[in-house]
């Protein structure tokens, strides 16, 4: 055998060599990392170009309104009277609450789907948390008025207002159409996709890691802790980003329950309204120019609170891995 | 094998497609617009493939803003708004941009309270109701237009249009008209900055906030209460008279309104006993002179068609057509676009 496939192996060594050495091989590795290059840079060029159009097409608004356009929140389309911050303030307070309520949902779907559900039922439960995640907008929409917004006006709304009514949070008539509701519609639909990209991170998780606990003496849930849930926090961190991304932008489902009342009120059982609603809903039939650029600069707004909670992610994301670093460390 | 042969198939029908399309050589004639005529425009889009079958209609609902601005822009041939064009909007058109009145509609006070009684409003109550002043549905002066129903002693909740719409602008320009002081303070547009209230999206938006809030009062287009059987009310008229929404009670403000010559009306309020106050019309958006001589005589013979014949399937789809007297000048105005 071994005298046989030895000269065998000899004869192709040689020609792998040649192969490896030889220049075409090198400018395939150059015309695919330009390749590379060139597509990533397509993406900054097209966010460049976005933020560019945007604020070109805001221009005016922005030249009149100036500052005021973010701390002011009067929205008057006869008298042109334009100020944002009502909408900032509805977007990300609707997009906190999706959070609070789809985050730790989502990760312990996520971690029972990977660490503790029997095989069989893993396959039905993950294909049915992503139908969810292709539920279109506007039928989610009509769902919440029909559905849920009844639902939660009878029984969860006068329960939260009967335990937490002395918080200024819940507070006030309860109509359903609210911030709450808006925040809960959100945490459905980003609620797919963080759990999806969840268990993909706690999959990836090397079975050392838990055997590692196992053998330490770790109870199921310690392992599931230690060994699997703060080794991905990263990961995990990114979903949430993931998540919260989509929660900024959501529109068709949340103008459908959020009421659509540019106010700022303390109080989650009152009306409010967001950045992507309000251009969703006032888009098409803005006629005058001033009209149509503050519209715009609501888009830039928009575009920038994306890009600042991102950062600002991004920021807590290094501060947390140096700090648990140092822990280690020490 | 299977997919390569079922690949084949569809390979060999787009090539049909294709070769059909070119051998009928059709003209296309693009418009964009208002949402409230769509369904009406595109029933007479069909019926007039039957009657010219040379000629093909693309209408784009994009909504009366950015029919207005295509129109303007002149990247269609026609354009659709529910409310007549600013004087500043249309100074910015290259040419002589005409107003062509084809269907109206009404909008309708919705509301929900046990029992579904039929209720009969005023100008004073509506512009209360919706300034945020009448809080209560057993506020004197609506029991005193409503003798015989005994009204709750409930908090109404006010549900409006977040949506930009022809349907507000024909609300807001009837408490605009009615009401000085929801003309200094709020005003007339698709959009207004409401005193009070809860915005729903769309007529199915407000529709389902209605339904589902005790207590809601709203307004809806008629055709979108009729079809969703709900309760609206009877609204006095300037003469006096209480009106019922319907096509005769539109028509007759249509036939009632003053009408000026370039067609840019509004006929909320109008006079004459049996009009319904709270109606608009919605218009096509042509240029008198045309620039394509072949698209611009097609588009003169459409315009005339739906004015004679497709008038008469407006009743069908729920749309008031306009008044014999109207339909007349508006024909003449057809004959003097320039081609």
């Amino acid at each position: 055998m071994n005298a046989t496939t030895g000269p065998a192996i000899a004869a192709v060594e040689p020609q792998i060599a040649r192969h490896a050495i030889a220049p075409p091989s090198r400018f395939g590795d150059k015309a695919f990392e330009w390749l590379t290059l060139a597509m990533a840079l397509a993406v900054v060029v097209l966010v460049v170009l976005l933020g560019w159009e945007l604020w070109g097409g805001s221009s005016l608004a922005i030249r009149k309104f100036g500052f005021h356009f973010l701390t002011t929140s009067t929205w008057d389309p006869v008298a042109e009277q334009f100020g944002a911050l009502s909408f900032i303030y509805g977007t990300l307070i609707s997009s906190l609450i999706a959070l609070l309520i789809a985050v730790p949902l989502s990760i312990a779907t996520a971690a029972y789907l990977t660490e503790l559900a029997p095989l069989w039922i893993r396959q039905p439960l993950v294909s049915l948390i992503e139908m969810l995640a292709a539920i279109p907008s506007v039928i989610l929409g009509l769902w919440g008025i029909f559905v849920m917004i009844p639902w939660l006006r009878d029984y969860p709304f006068p329960l939260l207002k009967r335990l937490f009514g002395w918080t200024p949070f819940f507070t006030g008539p309860i109509y359903g159409t609210s911030m709450l509701a808006g925040g809960i519609i959100i945490a459905i639909m980003i609620l797919p996709i963080i759990t999806s990209v969840s268990r993909e991170i706690l999959r990836s998780v090397p079975n050392l890691q838990r055997e590692a606990a196992y053998a330490l003496g770790a109870t199921r849930w310690e392992a599931t802790r230690i060994a699997v849930l703060s080794y991905a926090k990263k990961g995990l961190f990114g979903a949430v980003i993931l998540g919260l991304g989509r929660a900024l932008g959501e529109t068709m489902a949340v103008t459908m329950v959020i009421g659509n009342t540019p106010q700022i009120a303390a109080s989650l059982f009152k009306p409010g309204y967001t950045l992507a609603s309000v251009i969703a809903n006032e888009f098409t039939e803005a006629t005058t120019d001033m009209y149509l650029q503050a519209l715009f600069e609501i888009g830039l707004v928009l575009f920038g609170t994306t890009i600042l909670a991102n950062l600002l992610a991004q920021l807590l994301l290094q501060t947390m891995s140096t700090t648990s670093t140092t822990r280690a460390v020490q | 094998m299977k997919s390569f042969r079922f690949a084949d198939k569809i390979f060999a029908v787009v090539l049909l497609g294709g070769v059909s399309a070119t051998a009928s050589a059709q003209m296309m004639i693009n418009g964009a617009g208002a949402t409230f005529p769509y369904p009406i425009y595109s029933k007479w889009f069909d019926e007039y493939a039957k009657v010219d079958p040379s000629v093909r209609f693309n209408y784009q609902s994009i909504g009366s803003g950015g029919g207005q601005k295509q129109i303007l822009a002149q990247t269609v041939d026609f354009g659709a708004s529910d409310g007549p064009m600013s004087d500043e909007n249309l100074s910015k058109a290259p040419g002589k941009l005409l107003h062509i009145p084809t269907v109206a509609g009404a909008d309708v006070v919705a509301y929900n309270l046990a029992g579904n009684p039929a209720l009969k409003f005023d100008a004073d109550t509506i512009a209360g109701i919706f300034l945020g002043q009448i809080k209560k549905w057993n506020d004197p002066k609506i029991t005193a237009l409503n003798s015989g129903v005994t009204l709750p002693d409930q908090e109404i909740v006010v549900v409006h249009r977040s949506d930009g719409s022809g349907t507000t602008y024909i609300w807001t320009d009837y408490l605009s008209k009615i009401s000085p002081e929801w003309k200094t303070k709020v005003g007339t547009n698709t959009s207004v900055n409401w005193p009070t209230g809860i915005g729903g999206k769309g007529n199915e938006g407000v529709a389902g906030q209605i339904k589902q809030t005790p207590g809601a009062l709203g307004y809806v287009e008629l055709i979108y209460a009729i079809q969703n059987k709900m309760p609206y009310g009877e609204v006095k008229n300037s003469a006096g008279n209480f009106a019922k929404p319907s096509i005769e009670s539109i028509t007759a403000a249509l036939a009632a309104a003053d009408i000026p010559d370039d067609f840019r009306f509004s006929i909320t309020n109008a006079p004459g006993p049996d009009a319904y106050p709270i109606a608009g019309a919605t218009w096509l958006l042509v240029y008198e002179q045309q620039k394509d001589a072949a698209k611009g005589k097609k588009l003169v013979e459409f315009l005339k068609w739906a004015a004679k014949d497709g008038e008469k399937m407006a009743k069908d789809l729920q749309y008031a057509p306009l008044p014999e007297s109207l339909q007349q000048r508006v024909l003449k105005r057809i004959e003097e676009i320039k081609i």
